[in-house]
């Protein structure tokens, strides 16, 4: 028998929404389902974008993977497809995401490691070697530097012979968030968001089927806010590009279908079911109300629902497969269109195959095992679920009007405002955590400290093999290309970002003539300047 | 937007009870790591457990960090690293202190690191290694002990 009391349930949500002992007709006497829900695939999609839902189609299941150099990569990418993956997820490391080559001093221990390392297209034809980019589809996690990432995979697919329109991914290209809780951003907000910008316009035209951006909300979850913030910060993300693009003339049904979304699901089981439920409601309102769309599939929150790991433990890390099969679930249950499990040691380390399988396994038997996604949003008329999807749905637009209020989210994040919002919840949580008022199994509750130490020990970057090789080739690069061409592509596009001019096409142009990352982004830094966070408290 | 490093301290009382100033801690991220939510809710914690913190801001250098823990006087140096170059920037950012003549102001380093990496990081000159997943009131008290003991070790060359 243990001698510690075991800790008390919460009666709140993770947003703190204080919950009831049940839920009957009157907690949702209000609800019109008519008007509020609708049938599966229709307006306003609370209960799911497409009528059958998975039936017709069950989500894409995509497991984060890049680490070392682009061959290390493209071996990981084979397996996973060889294990029975639909799709891919690329991971940079923070040279790339940075835009500074893998040859430059500041970075040098940096490279290879938290992901791939690219300086050239060279680099990603390396990685899709053998892959097909007009089926199998890749979700980049970049953004800074997206719009170079996004012309090298285009100019991969034009030496391979597939036409632009044919070719499929996500780029994340939310450079907003960035500010907010990623800290991956180079410029500052305004010519971060105008070159965001013009690559979602340049993909309206000539690459359809990428999606542009993915605008996310699962970092700042990671970082420490609640479901009903991650709602309501990202949606405000995402009306401040809907603004953006309509205001340089982009008509909103030509590029709204084309946005796509990134959450992370955390452990309070039904309040991220009801976010997702809320998420679509209110996003199809926004676009129809606010922005006057009038094609279906630009009311559509199209969702990738991320694993996270700030809720996963280093102690006792195998429970974390339990916590990862629970949130995949309630991602499922939300109505998601595409998810990641995160393997159970990513709280502590780079993910190895076995627990990568392991990932992939637990969406595989959610999938075909449990019967879970028969039906479409099996929980909808829920007198609880309904309940909690209106009070998460009234709590976002409550933050979202005050948003508005202050001007919109750039102005926003130039004060400091949802940093400051998220900081304090997070300071919050770290309490709760500390009292033991917020349980965590095997950590501050339960914890058998025989166990404590028990913990694999793995590898965390890349070996200097990796490293070296990189930069070889990349020096390889430098050597054989066309110098002159070089320097005139990257001229043009420094005397571009100081106009107006979409800018895509001047770094597709630098890319065809094997510029490197480095290169590009320090001629944009050049004329948009850097942006330095100041490192509010 | 300013780059001032910014300080927050709750007062002038020390709950060590000593006469002396409250502890002063410089907390910095250096190289590309871009999360800082941890560092920043550490540095409210340590504010409210009555020391006084700097934060540097993101992707600082060494040798700035060293810069501001001079002209701060201060009596720690914290860095927060998620992105696995630990076992380097602690080595680095000991020499740069060393550098600016401050080798006695100690290194503290916490972030996402192996258990492997703790003693790789004693040997590069980390006086305290605080590995993700503690509770943040058990990584506070361990500073404050890491500190006392050290200043109970000796004069500092300043």
């Amino acid at each position: 028998m243990s001698d510690q009391a075991p800790p008390k349930l919460s009666f709140e949500s993770a947003s703190g929404i204080p919950l009831r002992p049940s839920y009957g007709p009157d907690d949702v006497s209000e609800l019109d389902p008519a008007r509020d829900l609708g049938e599966p695939g229709q307006y306003p999609f609370t209960r799911g974008l497409y009528p059958t839902m998975y039936r017709e189609r069950l989500w894409t299941m995509r497991q984060y993977a890049g680490f070392g150099g682009p061959e290390d990569t493209n071996a990981r990418f084979r397996f996973l497809l060889g294990q029975g993956q639909t799709g891919l997820s690329l991971a940079f490391d923070l040279p790339t995401q940075l835009g500074y080559d893998s040859d430059d001093p500041e970075v040098e221990d940096e490279v290879g490691r938290l992901g791939v390392s690219v300086d050239t297209v060279e680099d990603i034809e390396e990685i899709f070697a053998g892959i097909p980019l007009d089926r199998v589809s890749t979700s980049f996690t970049i953004n800074a530097t997206a719009a170079p990432i996004l012309a090298m995979l285009l100019v991969c697919a034009e030496r391979r012979g597939v036409a632009w329109d044919r070719v499929r991914g996500t780029i994340q290209n939310d450079i907003l968030k960035e500010y907010i809780a990623r800290g991956t951003h180079i410029f500052p907000p305004g010519p971060a968001v105008r070159l965001a910008g013009d690559t979602v316009a340049f993909c309206c035209e000539q690459a359809p089927k990428v999606y542009p951006i993915s605008i996310s909300g699962g970092h700042m979850s990671e970082a420490g806010a609640s479901p009903v913030q991650e709602l309501a910060y990202t949606l405000a993300d995402a009306i401040a590009y809907v603004e953006a693009l309509v205001a340089r003339g982009v008509e909103v049904d030509r590029f709204a279908p084309r946005l796509s979304f990134l959450f992370c699901t955390h452990q309070d089981f039904f309040e991220e079911i009801a976010k997702y439920r809320a998420a679509r409601r209110l996003w199809a309102s926004i676009m129809r109300e606010r922005f006057g769309a009038r094609l279906p599939e630009s009311l559509h929150f199209r969702v990738f629902a991320g694993g996270g790991g700030s809720d996963l433990a280093r102690r006792e890390p195998l429970n974390n497969i339990v916590r990862t099969t629970m949130k995949l679930l309630a991602g499922v249950l939300g109505g998601v269109q595409s998810a990641t499990v995160t393997p159970y040691d990513e709280a502590f380390a780079l993910p190895t195959e076995g627990s990568q399988r392991i990932a992939l396994r637990t969406q595989q038997i959610i999938a075909y095992e449990t019967g879970v996604p028969t039906v479409a949003d099996p929980l909808g008329g829920s007198y609880f679920i309904e309940a909690l999807t209106r009070d998460v749905e009234r709590a976002a637009q409550a933050i979202i009007r005050q948003v508005d209020e202050g001007g919109g989210m750039v102005a926003a994040i130039e004060r400091g405002d949802p940093q400051r919002a998220i900081l304090d919840r997070a300071h919050r949580t770290q309490a709760r955590i500390a009292s033991g008022e917020k349980p965590i199994v095997g950590v501050n509750c339960f914890a058998d400290e025989g166990q404590a130490d028990r913990e694999p020990e793995l590898l965390h970057g890349a070996s200097p093999e990796v490293v070296a090789r990189q930069r070889e080739r990349l020096q390889t690069v430098r050597r054989r290309r066309d110098g002159a061409r070089v320097e005139a592509a990257l001229g043009a596009l420094r005397r571009a970002a100081e106009g107006t001019e979409n800018l895509f096409p001047l770094v597709l142009e630098a890319v065809r003539a094997e510029a490197t990352i480095g290169e590009i982004t320090r001629a944009l830094r050049e004329v948009f300047g850097e942006y330095k966070a100041a490192p509010g408290l | 937007m300013s780059t001032r490093p910014l300080r927050a301290s709750s007062g002038g009382c020390d709950p060590a009870g000593a006469l002396r100033q409250p502890l002063r801690i410089l907390l910095a991220k250096v190289g590309l790591d871009g999360h800082d939510m941890g560092v920043k809710v550490l540095a409210r914690a340590l504010r409210d457990a009555g020391f006084e913190v700097i934060y540097t801001g993101l992707r600082q250098s060494v040798e700035a960090v060293a810069r501001t823990a001079v002209t701060e006087d201060v009596d720690a140096v914290g860095l927060s690293i998620l992105s696995g170059v630990h076992v380097v920037q602690t080595r680095k950012m000991v020499a740069a202190l060393v550098t600016a003549g401050r080798g006695r102001i100690p290194v503290l380093v916490g972030g996402v690191i192996p258990r492997g990496d703790v003693e790789s990081l004693r040997a590069a000159g980390a006086a305290g290694v605080f590995p993700s997943g503690e509770p943040l009131d058990r990584v506070v008290e361990r500073i404050r002990a890491t500190l006392l003991a050290r200043a109970g070790e000796g004069t500092d060359e300043r």
